[in-house]
């Protein structure tokens, strides 16, 4: 039997080229309001904030 | 009054105080106060009963006795089950948890310490009826002693040396020592992390311990271990302050990543070090017989 053990949540962006799609993206101004959105995102998604590039965050759920 | 009255009763008694001295609760706080102690002092009266009356019922030659045995064997592997059973379901509520390989080592701790109090009611009694009392008395002091010996095991400083390094940031990903850890993404996840995060690295002593540290339920073990003994600064809702263990791949080495709320860092090596080996984790490779070719 395979499950699925990780799984990314959510997608936050400075970049919109840069999103995936298929899946919850947020579009920011700064980096600041990236990582304050990433911030919010980790605790309410009950995920991991983790960074790609200085403008992609995804929240994956461990 | 039968002849077989003081044999037998001594028998038990030297079980029941061999069970006692196997049953301490320490920093795992397991099995936990009153309640947990009584039902195992139980199973560990029931178990030095049927080692302590198995002896006159084989000398009156009921050879069918040792039937007894088995169902006493039946009765201990569900012990083994209950105690599983009680520690997945915990698990799953631990902030740091226990880990399978941790619990199925403690569920078997359980069931062959009710072998040991059989042996030991068994050898009491046989010894009493053969000689004497001082006799018994000697053979249940040797038992205890040898219970003891049995129950001891082995722990993580026999096969490793333990060093302290503070864990740091490359870019996003954080590191203890050389060895990565996780890719943090938040900047005041990674000032939290800075603040109250601990590193060690666990070098193993031979390629045998580059085998048993390298088992997640092992590494799981000291992980639980660290944070029940010296508290941990997480809490749900914080999935990034988690304490890892990672591996080096290229010499075997742990790097050990933890969040304490009490950060001393020779209580937490002496912590780690005093974590037991995991019978399950253990693995011999040079026991191989290519290896001694």
């Amino acid at each position: 039997m395979s499950s699925v053990e990780k799984m990314i949540l959510a997608v936050i962006t400075t970049n919109p080229k840069k999103a995936p799609s298929g899946i919850a993206v947020f579009h920011c101004e700064s980096r600041e309001e990236m990582y304050k959105i990433g911030a919010n995102l980790e605790a309410i998604l009950d995920g991991i904030a983790h960074s790609l590039t200085d403008e992609l965050m995804i929240v994956v759920k461990h | 009054m039968s002849e077989y009255v003081f044999p037998v009763l001594f028998g038990m008694i030297a079980g029941i105080v061999d069970r006692l001295f196997m049953l301490r609760t320490d920093y795992r706080q397991y099995p936990t106060y009153l309640h947990g102690k009584i039902v195992h002092i139980a199973l560990g009266f029931i178990a030095s009963a049927l080692g302590a009356v198995a002896v006159p019922a084989l000398i009156e030659e009921n050879i069918t006795a040792i039937t007894f045995l088995t169902i006493a064997a039946s009765q201990f592997r569900e012990v083994r089950n209950m105690e599983r059973n009680t520690l997945t379901r915990l698990d799953e509520i631990e902030l740091v948890s226990r880990g399978s390989t941790y619990i199925e080592g403690i569920a078997i701790a359980f069931e062959s310490r009710n072998y040991l109090v059989i042996f030991t009611a068994m050898v009491t009694t046989i010894v009493y009826i053969a000689f004497h009392i001082y006799a018994a008395i000697t053979a249940a002091v040797v038992c205890i002693w040898i219970s003891k010996i049995l129950m001891g095991g082995g722990k993580i400083k026999d096969i490793v040396d333990i060093e302290y390094v503070d864990p740091h940031f490359e870019g996003e990903g954080l590191y203890v020592d050389d060895i990565y850890i996780m890719n943090i993404g938040l900047p005041e996840r990674r000032e939290e992390i800075l603040k109250y995060g601990m590193g060690f690295v666990l070098k193993p002593k031979n390629f045998n311990a580059r085998s048993t540290i390298a088992n997640l339920g092992q590494r799981q073990a000291i992980l639980h271990d660290v944070s029940i003994a010296l508290g941990v600064y997480r809490d749900s809702g914080t999935p990034a302050l988690v304490p890892l263990a990672k591996r080096d791949l290229e010499d075997g080495r742990v790097g050990i990543f933890i969040l304490p709320q009490n950060r001393d860092i020779q209580k937490a090596i002496d912590v780690i070090g005093n974590t037991p080996t995991l019978e399950n984790a253990i693995r011999m490779p040079s026991e191989r017989k290519a290896h001694k070719e």
